[in-house]
C-alpha cells in the first residue's frame, strides 16, 4: 500500500519529531525554569512571546520563518557570509520551524511544573545539605516529570501532524524535508485517496497510542507520589 | 561556646533589628506575636533569607559576616518547617536518607536506626507521605532534619499545623530529643504553654526587636515583662519525683527539701520534672494554715510587690529558695495583711500542672 | 393573549420576508471555483462581463485538486475553472456536470524564471549547469505546471541529476513556486508566464520560455456544474457567461494575461 516515498516521509516526519522535541526540551528547561521563578516585569513579555506561535497562522509562521532563514533574510544570509549554506528547505530549518511552532507546548507544561516543584521543597533540600545543582536534579526533575512527559508528548505528536510551517520552510522535497502530512496532502491533490487513507490511519494510530500511553503513565505517576 | 546572631533587615514597612546571643545547648524559645519576626530570624539562621547586614557565628564558627555567606546546604543545621513538608516523591526511608547520605561519613554522629527508634519511625519506613497522619510526618521531618546530624536544630512551629492530639504526640519525642541529644535547639512558638513546657532559655520578641532574652524561669516571672502580668502568667519550678503514696499521690521535692503533692502520675522516682504554677492559683498566709483543703503550702519569701493590669490585683513575686513563684492577690489582701517585701510568707498553691 | 397576537404577526412577516428573498434569489450571482493561476485573469473578465451584462459573481479560488474534491461534495459552485483538462472530464463522467458544456480556456505557458537579471540565458544554460542550491516547481503529481516542468527538464536530460541532488523544491501549487522564487527563498522556479507579466507587458529579472514540443500542453478547462441546473435561469447566465469567454473581447484579455487560446471547441 505503501510507496517508498512514503516510508521516507513517515521516517523524516519522525526524524523531525524526535529532534526537533529533544533539543526543546534542552533549551526549554533553563527557560522554563527562568519564567518559572524570575520576578523581574518583563517576564510577562517573554510570556506572551513564547505563545504566539499559538495564535499565528502555521502558513504565515512558516512564511516569515522562510524569509529569515533563507539566502536574503538576516539568519540566511550571515550564514552564507561565514561560508556556511542558508537553511531555506533543509532539514535543519524544518528543524528550526517545528521547534518554534511547538514552543509553547513545552514551555507551558515545563513552568507549571517547575512553579508546583520549587519553592518550600527547594528549601527543604538545601537544608538537608543539597547543593543547587544536586537540588535541581533531585528534587525538581523527579517531582516536575509529569510536565516532562507532557511536554515531550505535545510537542511530538505536534510535530508529527505539522503542516502549514513544514510547507513553507521545508519545500517538499522527497527524502530530504518531505513529511507525512504534506504527502497525505499530495495524495488527497493526486486523488490518490487510497494512499492518502492508508498513510492517515497509520499518522492517527501512531499519535494515539502515544497519548493513551502518555496518559496511563500520568495516572501511574499520581497515584504512586504526587499529593 | 554560645550562638551569636547580629541581624538588620528592612523588608517593606517591616524592620527587624536584633542581637542575640544564645547558649550552644539545650532548648531556646522564640516567643512572640505572629509578625513579630520569630521565623525571619530562624531563615535568616538558616541562609534562607539573604542578608547583607548580619553576622552569624555557632560556637566559634562563623557563617556569616560582612565578607562570608555560607550558603544554606554548607550550614551544618537541621530545619524543621511548620508543614512537614516531606517529599512527596520518596517513602519515608528515602525522606530519612535523603539527608543523612549527603553528609560525609566521618562527621556522621547520628545513628540511623537508632534516630529511627528514637521518634517511632520503624513501622513507617516504607510509606509514602500522602499515607501518613499529620503528626507521623512532623516526625519524619524531625528524624530527617537530625539525621543531618546538626550542630543547630532549627524548628519554625512544629506543631502549629497540628491538631490537639497530634501535638500531644509529638510533645514528648521533643523532649526526648532535648534529654537524648546534645544539639542546641532553637524553637520558635507563639505558644506559652509549649514555650514554658520545652524552652530553657527564651528570647521575647516584639515587632522585630528583643523585648528581652534570659533563662525560661527568670522571664517568666520578670514583672517589668508583660509575660508575668498576663492572665496567664505562670512560674515554672523544678522538682524531682520522690515518692508515690499508697493515697494516689506523687510527692515532688523541692531543691530546698520543702515538698509539693499532686495527684499521681506515672514517673519514674527520681526524675526531674517541671511543674508550672499559675499567679492566680497561688493564695497567702502569714502564718501555716490548720484544718484547709489546700495540699500544698511552702514558705516562701516576698521579693516584690507590683501593679497588675486590673487595678484591683497585685502580682506579688516570690522566692522559693533559688526559685521564683508568682501569685495574683487583691488589692485588698495586700492591705489587710500589710505585706512588705522581705518577710516571710507562706504560699498555698492550689494546683500544679505538670509537663512531662 | 395580546403577546401570542403579537407572536403571531412576528411569525406571519418573517415567513413573508423569506418568500419575498427567495423570488429575490432568482437573480443569484454565478457562484465560480478557478484554479489559483487563473484568478487573476478571471476577476478582469468578470469585471468586464459585469458591467456590460449586470451579472453578479462569487469567486472561490484555490488549488484544482482541492476544488475538485468540494465539488465532488457537493460544494455549491456552478462554474469550475480548472487548472487542467483531467478534472474537468472526471467531474463529467461522474455526472457532477455538464458534457456539453466543457470547453478549453486557456492554454498555460510553463517558463523558467529568475528575479536575478544574469542568471537564465537564452539556452536556459544554467539548468545544465546547476549553479544553484534550490530550484522551484509546482507539485508535478498535482500541478499541470510541474508536471510539464518535469518533462522540460526530463528533455533536457537534467531532471535525474536535480532530483537526487534534492535541489528541487516542490511547491504545493504554481502561486507558492512563484511566491519561492519572488521572495529569494528560491533562486530560480518554474513559473506561469501569466504569473510574471506586469501590467505594462514587461518582466521582471531573467525568464526561458520552453518551446512547445518539450511538454504536454497545459490544456485548462472549465465546465457548467449539475448544481447550475437547480435554478434555470443560473443555468441561462451560465451558458451566457461561458460563450462569451469565447469572444473576440474575452480572448484578447486572456492572450494578453500570459495564456494561448486554442482555436478549437
Amino acid at each position: 500500500m505503501l510507496s517508498a516515498d512514503d516510508i521516507t516521509a513517515l521516517w523524516v516526519t519522525f526524524k523531525l519529531a524526535v529532534v526537533s522535541t529533544a533539543i526543546l526540551l534542552l533549551l526549554c528547561t533553563p527557560l522554563a525554569w527562568w519564567l518559572a521563578h524570575t520576578r523581574w516585569r518583563g517576564r510577562t513579555v517573554i510570556e506572551a512571546l513564547v505563545m504566539l506561535p499559538l495564535v499565528l497562522p502555521p502558513t504565515v509562521l512558516g512564511f516569515y520563518l522562510l524569509l529569515l532563514l533563507g539566502p536574503k533574510g538576516w539568519v540566511g544570509a550571515s550564514l552564507e557570509a561565514m561560508g556556511f549554506n542558508h537553511l531555506a528547505f533543509t532539514f535543519t530549518g524544518l528543524v528550526i520551524g517545528s521547534m518554534i511552532y511547538s514552543l509553547p507546548f513545552v514551555v507551558q507544561p515545563l513552568t507549571s511544573a517547575f512553579q508546583a516543584a520549587g519553592g518550600r521543597m527547594l528549601e527543604v533540600a538545601a537544608t538537608l545539605r543539597s547543593s543547587p545543582v544536586d537540588r535541581f536534579f533531585s528534587v525538581v526533575l523527579p517531582l516536575s516529570r509529569r510536565g516532562f512527559l507532557t511536554a515531550t508528548v505535545l510537542s511530538f505528536a505536534h510535530t508529527l501532524g505539522e503542516f502549514g510551517v513544514i510547507i513553507m520552510v521545508g519545500g517538499n522535497i522527497p527524502g530530504s524535508t518531505q513529511v507525512a502530512s504534506i504527502a497525505i496532502y499530495n495524495h488527497v491533490e493526486a486523488m490518490d485517496y487510497a494512499s492518502a487513507h492508508t498513510l492517515s490511519a497509520i499518522l492517527v494510530t501512531l499519535s494515539f497510542s502515544l497519548l493513551l500511553a502518555v496518559y496511563a503513565l500520568n495516572r501511574k505517576f499520581k497515584v504512586v507520589a504526587i499529593t | 561556646m554560645s550562638i551569636t546572631a547580629s541581624i538588620n533587615l528592612q523588608r517593606g514597612s517591616f524592620q527587624l533589628e536584633v542581637k542575640l546571643e544564645l547558649p550552644a545547648k539545650g532548648i531556646t524559645a522564640l516567643f512572640g506575636r505572629s509578625g513579630s519576626g520569630k521565623t525571619t530570624i530562624l531563615r535568616c539562621i538558616a541562609g534562607l533569607e539573604r542578608v547583607n547586614s548580619m553576622s552569624l557565628s555557632v560556637n566559634g564558627d562563623v557563617w556569616q559576616d560582612e565578607q562570608l555567606f555560607l550558603p544554606v546546604h554548607q550550614r551544618a543545621l537541621g530545619y524543621v518547617f511548620q508543614e512537614a513538608s516531606l517529599f512527596p516523591h520518596l517513602n519515608v526511608e528515602r525522606n530519612l536518607m535523603f539527608g543523612y547520605n549527603r553528609v560525609a561519613k566521618a562527621q556522621r554522629q547520628i545513628c540511623f536506626t537508632e534516630t529511627v527508634e528514637l521518634l517511632g519511625l520503624s513501622s513507617l519506613l516504607k510509606r509514602y507521605p500522602e499515607q501518613l497522619s499529620g503528626g507521623q510526618r512532623q516526625r519524619v521531618a524531625i528524624a530527617r532534619a537530625l539525621l543531618t546530624s546538626p550542630r543547630l536544630l532549627l524548628m519554625d512551629e512544629p506543631m502549629a499545623s497540628l491538631d490537639q492530639s497530634s501535638k500531644a504526640e509529638i510533645l514528648p519525642y521533643i523532649e526526648r530529643l532535648h534529654a537524648s541529644l546534645g544539639i542546641p535547639i532553637i524553637y520558635v512558638s507563639h505558644a506559652i504553654d509549649e514555650v514554658s513546657r520545652l524552652a530553657d532559655y527564651m528570647v521575647l520578641l516584639e515587632q522585630g526587636r528583643v523585648l528581652a532574652q534570659g533563662p525560661l524561669q527568670e522571664l517568666l516571672t520578670r514583672t517589668d515583662l508583660p509575660l508575668a502580668h498576663s492572665a496567664n502568667a505562670a512560674a515554672v519550678i523544678k522538682a524531682r519525683v520522690q515518692a508515690h503514696s499508697d493515697d494516689y499521690i506523687s510527692e515532688l521535692q523541692l531543691a530546698d527539701g520543702q515538698c509539693l503533692a499532686i495527684s499521681q502520675q506515672n514517673i519514674a522516682l527520681g526524675t526531674e520534672v517541671r511543674a508550672r504554677v499559675l499567679a492566680r492559683d497561688v493564695a497567702i498566709a502569714l502564718v501555716p494554715p490548720q484544718q484547709f483543703s489546700v495540699n500544698n503550702c511552702l514558705a516562701v519569701t516576698l521579693l516584690e510587690i507590683s501593679d497588675d493590669p486590673n487595678p484591683g490585683h497585685v502580682l506579688l513575686k516570690l522566692a522559693l529558695s533559688d526559685q521564683v513563684l508568682l501569685s495574683r492577690i487583691s488589692r485588698r489582701s495586700l492591705q489587710r495583711l500589710a505585706l512588705q517585701p522581705g518577710q516571710l510568707l507562706y504560699a498555698l498553691v492550689k494546683a500544679v500542672s505538670l509537663d512531662l | 393573549m395580546r403577546s401570542f397576537q403579537q407572536l403571531v404577526k412576528c411569525l406571519t412577516l418573517t415567513s413573508v420576508l423569506v418568500v419575498f428573498s427567495n423570488t429575490i434569489a432568482a437573480a443569484e450571482p454565478l457562484r465560480i471555483a478557478v484554479a489559483a493561476n487563473f484568478n487573476g485573469s478571471l476577476q478582469q473578465l468578470t469585471a468586464m462581463y459585469q458591467q456590460q451584462h449586470n451579472q453578479a459573481f462569487l469567486i472561490s479560488a484555490g488549488s484544482s485538486g482541492a476544488l475538485y474534491a468540494q465539488i465532488q461534495q457537493a460544494a455549491p459552485f456552478h462554474l469550475f475553472f480548472s487548472a487542467d483538462a483531467q478534472r474537468p472530464t472526471q467531474l463529467v463522467a461522474e455526472q457532477l456536470a455538464l458534457a456539453d458544456s466543457q470547453f478549453t480556456y486557456a492554454v498555460g505557458v510553463p517558463v523558467l524564471w529568475s528575479t536575478d537579471k544574469q542568471l537564465i540565458d537564452e539556452q536556459a544554460s544554467v539548468l545544465k549547469t546547476a549553479s544553484f542550491k534550490h530550484l522551484s516547481i509546482a507539485e508535478p503529481r498535482n500541478a499541470p505546471y510541474g508536471a510539464a516542468a518535469q518533462q522540460i527538464m526530463q528533455n533536457l536530460g537534467v531532471w535525474q541529476k536535480l532530483n537526487e541532488e534534492k535541489k528541487l523544491v516542490r511547491a504545493q501549487s504554481i502561486g507558492q513556486a512563484y511566491s519561492q522564487v519572488a521572495s529569494g527563498a528560491a533562486p530560480l522556479g518554474f513559473v506561469a508566464l501569466a504569473q510574471i507579466i506586469n501590467a505594462d507587458g514587461s518582466i521582471t529579472g531573467s525568464y526561458w520560455q520552453a518551446p512547445t514540443t518539450m511538454y504536454e500542453p497545459i490544456v485548462q478547462q472549465a465546465v457548467i456544474l449539475k448544481h447550475a441546473e437547480q435554478d434555470p435561469q443560473v443555468l441561462i447566465a451560465a451558458r451566457k457567461f461561458m460563450h462569451w469567454l469565447q469572444t473576440p473581447d474575452a480572448i484578447a484579455v486572456i492572450q494578453a494575461a500570459g495564456y494561448y487560446v486554442e482555436n478549437t471547441r
